[in-house]
This record gives structure tokens, C-alpha cells and sequence, in this order.
């Protein structure tokens, strides 16, 4: 099985780019003193670059090789014509400072989606700017501090946050510099509401809440839940991450929401990209718009017509990052909507739904599954019971990848013991379901049966059970050239 | 097995005392939940530990915990070993995966522990 | 069959659909809403009709020529965001789609691709900036610069940091609304006197700085470390096929942009930020890190490694919030360094060097226009124009050229032209030749300009 870093394909000479020759006088050096001696960078020809790129990439699962029902993820179909609209050189090859007049196209695109954001969830205004959810989740967190010190209250220094929150929440909220205060989850799965209503204080500078939760639920309690925060003087940040399960079917400025990112990588289509680059707009009501990130897109009217114009917002918290967003991103996620128009979002909530209750309903015999109810677009499950015959949710995951299919996120919500997020979104067919769910029908049988096969596994991987703890004990995080000089 | 020659905290930390001095660790139970550790941040000697109280943190592979300490004091050593074996408190977290020697401050203090018996029922292993 | 066949990517019909209704027990797919209040539920989305990928495709195009296509025009703008040659091997691999359409390597065994391709971008980027250890990569360099502030904090425990005043003011920015939210400093210092403060957990020089021009390293090294601060640079890494690497001055911790390496334009994203920093302080670094390690036969593997430092574990206490960063344009940039490799980048860095010194000689020896400093520059120089920056500009858009940015906030009539590998000489001419006549415009009486094409 192919196996080589690139600096184990160089060799002194080689290249894998032309360049022309100089066309213009020389210019006096550079003083020694600024120079580099050596350049340490691998030498390595084109057809083995390429070679070494493709042969890499077939090691890799990925949407359009193999289901992947990474729960929280959406790892939906990512269409391929927005791919070929992204790569018309208007949207390539232009400058985020060349002046505005000869950018309009672009900021067009982005003033519209700005409003179909906002229009998705229920609010009054966008940002486009942060990079990843959790650049979105660090904006909206800072916007509510700048809104609330803006209104002389400084004493709100404390965010409230689940037990079952993904972990950039705290995170978040650690870094925008608030206390996290957890809240727990009832019997249900749903949020203890009598526990929330003994939290907040007039320390609550917010509740941060992911609808449908973490756990792939439908809080029914939510109403209660933002009111409890407001009365209280505090402001509800809504994660998004879950929205592919409401597109079209209820507005999270409508159950009281603030402030609430989008993944556009989850949501809409916008490719995962092994790990980026994602984006992650944030939409907000009226009252919070004057903090936005600096810039957003403005419309003018004139006489030529609209012109459109990127602005400061009033009381703006300033930028998150350079630029004006993740355009390569945005074009894709503009294109997406265009394409499915108000029908093909509710449909696409719609059998996600459908698809993720199926499942559920072809596994929960199997399976434990804490939280017995109608689930949204993903669900949880317990390994639990395959534990006492000592096969792990760990095990479990990789004998999927035996069965050809990508594991479901594991591990998460922390809440949960041996979880198993499974979250099939609405681009799989019926077929794929099936199959899906009799490996794990199947692997739930070997666990009674013939363990072993389940915690050896996978069996037919390039590399399998790699050794973390020494990854982690003894890091090795780059490339040593004596060893590679011994492998070449 | 777990030693009668030593008490416990609930949060599964060890104190063995041996003229003054004592000995902090974390138990086998702690080590199991944990799995693989591959870092463990110690305070420096002379730092003062002071009872149920964070002194630390220890590192699995997919886990960071807080250490609490089971007596207060200075601490007068920290084991030179696990900055290079971390291993060393899954494979042995009674002896060789020790983590502190604290001079005991106040004896008395062990009267707020688990004795070995009640740390056995703690994690229902009774 | 002349009905409108919406795009849609969903596979099962309302037959599928019926059968698994029946699987599930309801009676239909509303059913499965039903804990939504009702008051709110199935709300109108007011959107534009649908559209079918022929005309998405003709709308998309008429978007896209409304804007200026810098492949039409003679470019000079800088600023961050470069246009530099990308040889097609890149674009190829990052269109396999076993690479863009996976995500975050989770499952070590099934993203060896991705792993693999990570941990080669953390050694190109050690090899290229002398530095002991990267990361897979932070959203772009405005946050990465917050980041390594953030870190130098967390390294130091002090409460402020000092940057200097010839950062990319954009840079400053983003660390300004980073820091506010911790209610931690930032100083903005000459960078010609570094301070030697005590106060501050790190020094922050850019080298070469916002307007081109190189700064003394050694210097602002010399007093962080007088003053026990972190030394954080932050680097053009195109210039680093030329210029010394940040790991020699001493640097602790090191960003960039890494836009230059093997990404187009994009109107200014999506970004590549580039972190490195020493292998003593990894446990304080954000961001994701590929570790290599052996499998259970012994075989060479790669995995995601030290995850206690980040939220998905540690929560609270992360040393960052990130999650999804920018791995598929990381990949990117290892393809374009290994394309390139030790002969390409040496030659792009030099041809940048040689082309901007010819654009700045031409330049000075046109009347009415100076170069604003005498300073060693390496792609990008200020120049000062006879007449505002917009108009200069506004002409030079008429003769299909992309101007240089206005830094009228730092010099009188400033403008910042960057010259790339990818600026011919012609152009360079034309550009010099249009200032000429843009000078010449600007100084005459008032009357129509009609030579604006």
C-alpha cells in the first residue's frame, strides 16, 4: 500500500512548475543579513506529486464515496454545480479592496444572501464574516457582551450553557471572557427547565441553546425556556448547528432567539473540505444589528440604480477576522438556495426528518436508545448494552468501516454513555438506509455472537487501531529528515 | 485490590503517610476510567497544596481530569518519572505512579478521607 | 414533459417515502413536527422561485461578470491578499473529491488521505519558517495574530500584549475585538523602538510590514527578551523563499497569511492561517495537530493528536474555541510548497523582488510622484501621488489597471502597490505610464477627463 511522505520522493534537481524568466533589470540585492541560507523544501516532479495527491485521497471515506452519518455534521451532498459556479473567474479572481464599484456582482451576492439568511431563521440582519461556527458563536457571545455593556450592565458575567452543548460553547464563552454556568438535562433529554429558572440571575448576560438539541431532539419547552432568559435580563444565542432539521418548518427568530449562527457546511451543501474551510454567518433581531462585525453589505438606491456598498455598522464589535468572509464558501451556499427555493428547503427538513426517525426506527430494538421519543434529523444511541459483552461503542464504529460505511459521531453528547450519534441527512436513498441499518443490525448480532470479529476490527483498512496514546505521549508533529533519508 | 495501608478521596486521589511525609496518588479505578495517560502537570516543590483542592491535571488521550489533594501541605517532591512515563500511573498506580510527597501539615485532616472500605462502596465495588 | 423538473438532491420518492412513514408509525411527514407550537409552526420562507442548474448557472455567470476579473486587468493591489501564480497540479488535487467532500479526520483509519496530507503541511511549514511545530491550520492571519496574543497570555499570565504600528491595521483590529472580550490590552508601539515592558506577554512585529517594507527582528527579539516577553512574528511566507526564516531571529511564535501559497484571490476568502510556534509550548497551541504514530502491525500512521487542548475535550478551558478550520486549503498550500519546491520558491520570491524594485524605480523618476521611504522593501512599497489616491485610481481603472491601496490614513496621497512574479514587465510599464498621465490629468485645469476608457 502506497506509503510516502513527499519528503521521501525528493530528490535534488527535480521540480514541478515552470516559471518564466526574468523580465526586468535586476535590482540590488538585499543586504546578507535579511537572507536565508537554505531553503529546506522538498524537490519533487509533477507526475509524482500528482501520483502522491490521488493515491492519498483514495485512502480517505468521503461523502461521495460512502455514507457518512456523522451526526451533528450534516454530511449532506455537496451539489457539483455550485462547484462550477464557483469557479467563474468573476468570483476567482477578484480582490476583497478593489474598489467597490467593480465588485458589484459580488457584493450583490452577498447582500442577498445576507437577507435569505435572515429570512431562513426569522431575523432582521446577517454577518457573513466569521469563518466556522465557532467564529460565528465567539461573534454573537461578543455581541451580547457589547449590547448589554452598552446598556450599563457590566454585572452580567455569566453564560449559561448545557450539559449536553457541544464543546465549543464553553469554549466560546471562555473566550469572550464569561463564567459558564452548566444547566442540566432532564429525564427527557429536553433542558431542566426548573433548573434554568434557578440559575439565571441578574449575572445572566445569556442561555446558549441548540435547537433541535444535541441529542437530535425537539426542546418542546423552548418557548418557556427563552422567556425564563429574557425575564431575567438576559439574551438567548441560538447554535444553528442542527438547523437542516427546521429549514421552512419554524424560525428560530420565532421562538425567541436573539442571535443564531449557520454552518453553511452543514446546512447548505458547502463542502466539508477535510476539515474546512467552512462559514459561519450569524443572524440576529433588530435590536443586535448595530453590533454586528464590521463589514456588512449595504444596498443604496440611486439614480443608476442599487448600488451596493459595504458599511460599518453603528456600534459594530469591529472585524473577527480579515476581509470580508469566506466568499468561496458564500457563492457555493448563495447558489444552493437559488437552487432549491422555499419548497426544496422544507423538503429537505422534511426528509431528513423522515430519514432519521426511519433509522431510528430499524435500530432501537437493537440498540438502547436513552431517550425514547420522536427524534429529529439525527439520534442518539447507547452501546450500552453491547458493553457488557465487552464490545465499546469504539469497536462498534470500526467494524462499520468493515461494512464500508463511515461511523457515526461517537463519544458525544457527553451526556450520554457510549454514545452513538447517527445522523443520515436527506440526500440518502431508502437503499443506502437499509443497508446502513443491517450492518448494524449485524454487528449488534456479532456482538453476542463472535465479539472478537467486532473488537479486532476494521480488518481491511491501510492501517488500523492506530496507537494514540503514543501519538500523544511522544508527539511527533512533522517530518525528520534522517528518517526520511532512511526510507527513500 | 484496593490497599488498606492508605485513605481516599472521592475523587478517587490516594494519601499514604509515612513519617510526616505523605505520599499522593490516584487510585487503579481512577486510572481505568481514564485510560491511557499521557500527561500529568504537577505544581513545582514548594508549592503549598491545600486539602480538596486542585493541585493538577491529568491527560488520557480523550480526557482531561482535575487532581484534588486528599492533605495540605508543601510539596517536598513530585515524581521525576512520569514527565517521560506517564504510562507509569495505569501500570502502576499505587507505587511506581506516584505523584506527590507532601510534608502533612495538619494530621487531623485524614479524618476527613475514605478509609479503604469506604472508597470500595464510593465506587460500588462493596 | 415540459414540467419545471426542480433541482433536488434527495433520492427518495413519495413511495420511498410512504414505506418508511409506515416503518416509523405515523401518517405523514407533518406528524413528525408536531412538537413544534403550533402558533409558529411551518412559517413562509420568502424566497426566489427555484431555479434549474442551466439557469443558475446563466444567473451565476451574469453575477459574476459584474465584477472586474483581476485576469482582465493589470494588478497592483496588495494589502493581504496577493495575486500570485498557481500552477494547476493544485486546483487538481484539491478537486479530488475523496478530499473535499470529507471532513474532520475522526476516524483515523478511513482519513489517512487527510491526515497524511496535514501532517506533510505542519512540516512544509516548519521547513519553510524554521520553526519547531504547526498547526493544521486557524481561519486566516488577522485571527491566527489573535490566537498567538491569546497564547502568549495564557504562556506569560500577563494582561497585555504590544503589537506594532506598522501591523496590517486589519490585523490589529481582529486582535483588538478578541482581546475586548477578555478585557486584556493591546499597545500599539513604534516599531522602530520596540518597548522592553514587562507588562506585556509578547512583542508582535509583521516582517515584512503592512506597507512592504523589512523591520528589525533582531531588535524587537533583543527587548521582548530583556523584558521576559514571547517574540510573535508575522510573516509573508512567499518572502520566505528569499528572507531569513522567523525560527533564526528567535521567534516564539510565528503567523501569516497563507493566502500566497497556491490560493487565488477569492475576494479575500476563504483564508489559510499559518501557526507555528516551539515544541515547549504545545500544549498551550491551538488549533488541530496531525501526530505520526504506528498501528497495531507497526505500520506508519497519522492521527489527530494532544485533543486535550481543544473544546471538544477540555470545553471551558480550551486553549481555543476552533473546530472546522481551513484543512482543504492547507492541503492546498502543501501542494503549491512541494510543487514549487526549494528552486520555485526561491525564484518566485526573487522575481517579486526584482519586478517591485523595477516598478519602484520607474515610479520615482515620474514627476510629481515619490517613494515614501528609503527602506529595504521586498513585493510592496508606498509611493506618494501627486493628487488623491481615488482619483489616481479612478484613471488607472480607465487604462485597465488595478491600483495600488490607498494608505492616505498613513502617508499624505499614499498609495501601496505590490508587484508580483505575475506582473510583466509590459505591465509594469503601462502602470507607470498611466500614473505619468494621471498626474498629468490631475495637475491640469478643471475640465472633462475623456480619456477614461
Amino acid at each position: 500500500m502506497y506509503d510516502k511522505l513527499l519528503v521521501e520522493l525528493s530528490a535534488p534537481g527535480r521540480r514541478a512548475v515552470s516559471l518564466p524568466p526574468l523580465d526586468v533589470p535586476e535590482a540590488e540585492p538585499l543586504p546578507e543579513e535579511y537572507l536565508r541560507s537554505e531553503l529546506p523544501l522538498p524537490e519533487v516532479a509533477e507526475i509524482d506529486l500528482v501520483r502522491h495527491y490521488v493515491r492519498l485521497s483514495q485512502k480517505n471515506f468521503a461523502i461521495d464515496t460512502t455514507f457518512y452519518p456523522l451526526g451533528s455534521c450534516t454530511m449532506k451532498y455537496n451539489p457539483k454545480v455550485n462547484e462550477e459556479a464557483a469557479r467563474f473567474p468573476g468570483f476567482v479572481q477578484i480582490h476583497p479592496l478593489q474598489p467597490e464599484e467593480t465588485v458589484q456582482g459580488a457584493l450583490e451576492l452577498m447582500w442577498e444572501l445576507q437577507n435569505y439568511l435572515a429570512e431562513i431563521t426569522g431575523m432582521d440582519a446577517a454577518t457573513l464574516q466569521p469563518a466556522a461556527g465557532a467564529h460565528g458563536e465567539l461573534t454573537g457571545i461578543l455581541m451580547i457582551r457589547a449590547y448589554l455593556r452598552d446598556r450599563g450592565e457590566y454585572g452580567r458575567d455569566e453564560v449559561l450553557v448545557p450539559d449536553s452543548a457541544h464543546g465549543t460553547n464553553p469554549a466560546t464563552a471562555a473566550m469572550a471572557g464569561f463564567k459558564v454556568v452548566p444547566i442540566p438535562s432532564d429525564r427527557n433529554g429536553d433542558l431542566d427547565l426548573d433548573a434554568l429558572r434557578r440559575a439565571v440571575s441578574d449575572r445572566t448576560a445569556a442561555l446558549m441553546f441548540t435547537l433541535p438539541t444535541t441529542l437530535g431532539l425537539f426542546d418542546p419547552q423552548v418557548l418557556e425556556i427563552t422567556e425564563t432568559v429574557h425575564r431575567a435580563g438576559g439574551l438567548v444565542y441560538g447554535d444553528g448547528a442542527n438547523l437542516n432539521a427546521v429549514l421552512g418548518r419554524v424560525k428560530h427568530g420565532d421562538l425567541g432567539f436573539d442571535v443564531l449562527h449557520i454552518n453553511l457546511h452543514k446546512t447548505f451543501s458547502t463542502p466539508h473540505g477535510a476539515g474546512g474551510p467552512g462559514s459561519g454567518p450569524v443572524t440576529v433581531k433588530a435590536h443586535l444589528a448595530p453590533y454586528l462585525p464590521a463589514p456588512v453589505v449595504v444596498r443604496e438606491e440611486t439614480e443608476n440604480g442599487p448600488v451596493y456598498r459595504l458599511a460599518r455598522p453603528e456600534k459594530s464589535i469591529g472585524r473577527v477576522r480579515s476581509f470580508h468572509g469566506s466568499f468561496n464558501v458564500l457563492v457555493r451556499a448563495y447558489a444552493y438556495i437559488r437552487s432549491l427555493g422555499a419548497e426544496g428547503l422544507r423538503e429537505v427538513a422534511d426528509n431528513a426528518v423522515l430519514n432519521a426517525n426511519y433509522l431510528l426506527a430499524r435500530l432501537k430494538e437493537a440498540y438502547h436508545l436513552p431517550y425514547d421519543r420522536r427524534c429529529m434529523h439525527e439520534f442518539v444511541l447507547s452501546g450500552v448494552r453491547q458493553e457488557r459483552l465487552g464490545v465499546k461503542t469504539l469497536d462498534i464504529a470500526k467494524r462499520l468501516i468493515d461494512y464500508g460505511f463511515h461511523p457515526p459521531t461517537i463519544y458525544f453528547p457527553l451526556i450520554v454513555k457510549e454514545a452513538l450519534m447517527i445522523e443520515p441527512t436527506e440526500t440518502e436513498s431508502r437503499e443506502t438506509l437499509d443497508a446502513f441499518a443491517e450492518a448494524m443490525l449485524a454487528i449488534a448480532r456479532e456482538a453476542e455472537t463472535e465479539p472478537q470479529v467486532v473488537k479486532s476490527a476494521p480488518h481491511h483498512t491501510p492501517v488500523r487501531r492506530l496507537d494514540e496514546a503514543r501519538a500523544a505521549r511522544q508527539p511527533v508533529l512533522r517530518w525528520q529528515r534522517a528518517e526520511a533519508a532512511g526510507q527513500a | 485490590m484496593i490497599p488498606e495501608d492508605r485513605k481516599y478521596t472521592r475523587e478517587h486521589e490516594w494519601v499514604k503517610v509515612e513519617d510526616g511525609v505523605a505520599v499522593v496518588g490516584i487510585t487503579d479505578y481512577a486510572q481505568r476510567e481514564l485510560g491511557d495517560v499521557v500527561f500529568v502537570n504537577l505544581p513545582a516543590t514548594g508549592t503549598r497544596v491545600k486539602q480538596f483542592e486542585r493541585f493538577g491535571e491529568i491527560e488520557s488521550v480523550k480526557a482531561v481530569s482535575d487532581l484534588y489533594a486528599p492533605v495540605s501541605g508543601e510539596v517536598i517532591e513530585v515524581n521525576p518519572r512520569l514527565g517521560s512515563e506517564p504510562e507509569l500511573v495505569n501500570r502502576s498506580p499505587y507505587e511506581e505512579g506516584w505523584m506527590l510527597k507532601v510534608r502533612l501539615e495538619d494530621p487531623a485532616e485524614l479524618d476527613n478521607l475514605l478509609t479503604a472500605e469506604e472508597y470500595r462502596q464510593h465506587i460500588g465495588e462493596g | 414533459m415540459t414540467e419545471f423538473l426542480r433541482p433536488s438532491y434527495i433520492p427518495n420518492t413519495g413511495s420511498d417515502r410512504a414505506g418508511m412513514l409506515r416503518a416509523v408509525g405515523v401518517g405523514s411527514v407533518d406528524e413528525l413536527f408536531a412538537e413544534i407550537p403550533e402558533a409558529v409552526r411551518n412559517p413562509e420562507l420568502k424566497l426566489p422561485a427555484p431555479l434549474a442548474e442551466a439557469e443558475l448557472l446563466r444567473h451565476m455567470r451574469e453575477l459574476a461578470a459584474r465584477n472586474a476579473s483581476l485576469e482582465d486587468y493589470a494588478c497592483f493591489l496588495g494589502g493581504g491578499i496577493y495575486r500570485h501564480f498557481v500552477p494547476s497540479v493544485v486546483q487538481h488535487i484539491t478537486a479530488r473529491n475523496e478530499f473535499y467532500t470529507a471532513y474532520t479526520p475522526y476516524q483515523p483509519e478511513v482519513s489517512q488521505g487527510t491526515l497524511q496530507a496535514l501532517f506533510e503541511y505542519q512540516s512544509l511549514i516548519c521547513d519553510l519558517t524554521g520553526m519547531e511545530v504547526a498547526n493544521a491550520s486557524m481561519y486566516d492571519g488577522g485571527s491566527a495574530t489573535a490566537e498567538a496574543a491569546l497564547m502568549a497570555c495564557r504562556l506569560t499570565g500577563r494582561n497585555a500584549i504590544g503589537i506594532a504600528d506598522t501591523t496590517n491595521p486589519q490585523y490589529i483590529e481582529v486582535l483588538r475585538t478578541y482581546f475586548e472580550g477578555q478585557s486584556l490590552q493591546v499597545e500599539v508601539f513604534d516599531a522602530d523602538d520596540p518597548p522592553a515592558d514587562r507588562d506585556l506577554a509578547c512583542l508582535i512585529i509583521q516582517h515584512p510590514n503592512f506597507f512592504g517594507y523589512l523591520e528589525r527582528p533582531e531588535l524587537v527579539a533583543a527587548r521582548a527578551r530583556e523584558a521576559g516577553a514571547l517574540l510573535v512574528m508575522i510573516v509573508d511566507p512567499i518572502s520566505l523563499g528569499l528572507l531569513k526564516p522567523p525560527g533564526e531571529y528567535g521567534a516564539d511564535i510565528v503567523v501569516a497569511e497563507g493566502q500566497s501559497l497556491g490560493l487565488p484571490p477569492y475576494f479575500g476568502g476563504a483564508c489559510l492561517g499559518i501557526f507555528a510556534c516551539r515544541q515547549e509550548h504545545i500544549r498551550q497551541m491551538p488549533g488541530r495537530l496531525v501526530g505520526q504514530t504506528v498501528d497495531i502491525e507497526g505500520r506508519r500512521g497519522f492521527v489527530l493528536t494532544l485533543q486535550t487542548r481543544e473544546q471538544h475535550i477540555r470545553r471551558e478551558r480550551a486553549t481555543s474555541n476552533i473546530c472546522t478550520s481551513q484543512s482543504l486549503l492547507a492541503i492546498a498550500a502543501a501542494a503549491y510548497l512541494a510543487a514549487l519546491g526549494k528552486q520555485g520558491l526561491r525564484a518566485v520570491a526573487e522575481q517579486c523582488y526584482h519586478k517591485a524594485h523595477y516598478a519602484a524605480k520607474l515610479i520615482a523618476q515620474i514627476p510629481g510622484y515619490s517613494l515614501a521611504f528609503d527602506r529595504p522593501f521586498f513585493k510592496e512599497f508606498v509611493i506618494r501621488c501627486p493628487a488623491p489616491v481615488a482619483e489616481i485610481s479612478r484613471f488607472l481603472l480607465g487604462r485597465r489597471i488595478i491600483g495600488g491601496l490607498d494608505v492616505s490614513d498613513y502617508v499624505p496621497n499614499g498609495m501601496l502597490i505590490a508587484v508580483t512574479e505575475l506582473n510583466t514587465r509590459a505591465e509594469i510599464e503601462r502602470l507607470a505610464e498611466a500614473l505619468r498621465d494621471a498626474a498629468a490629468v490631475a495637475a491640469g485645469p478643471v475640465r472633462e477627463v475623456t480619456d477614461v476608457r
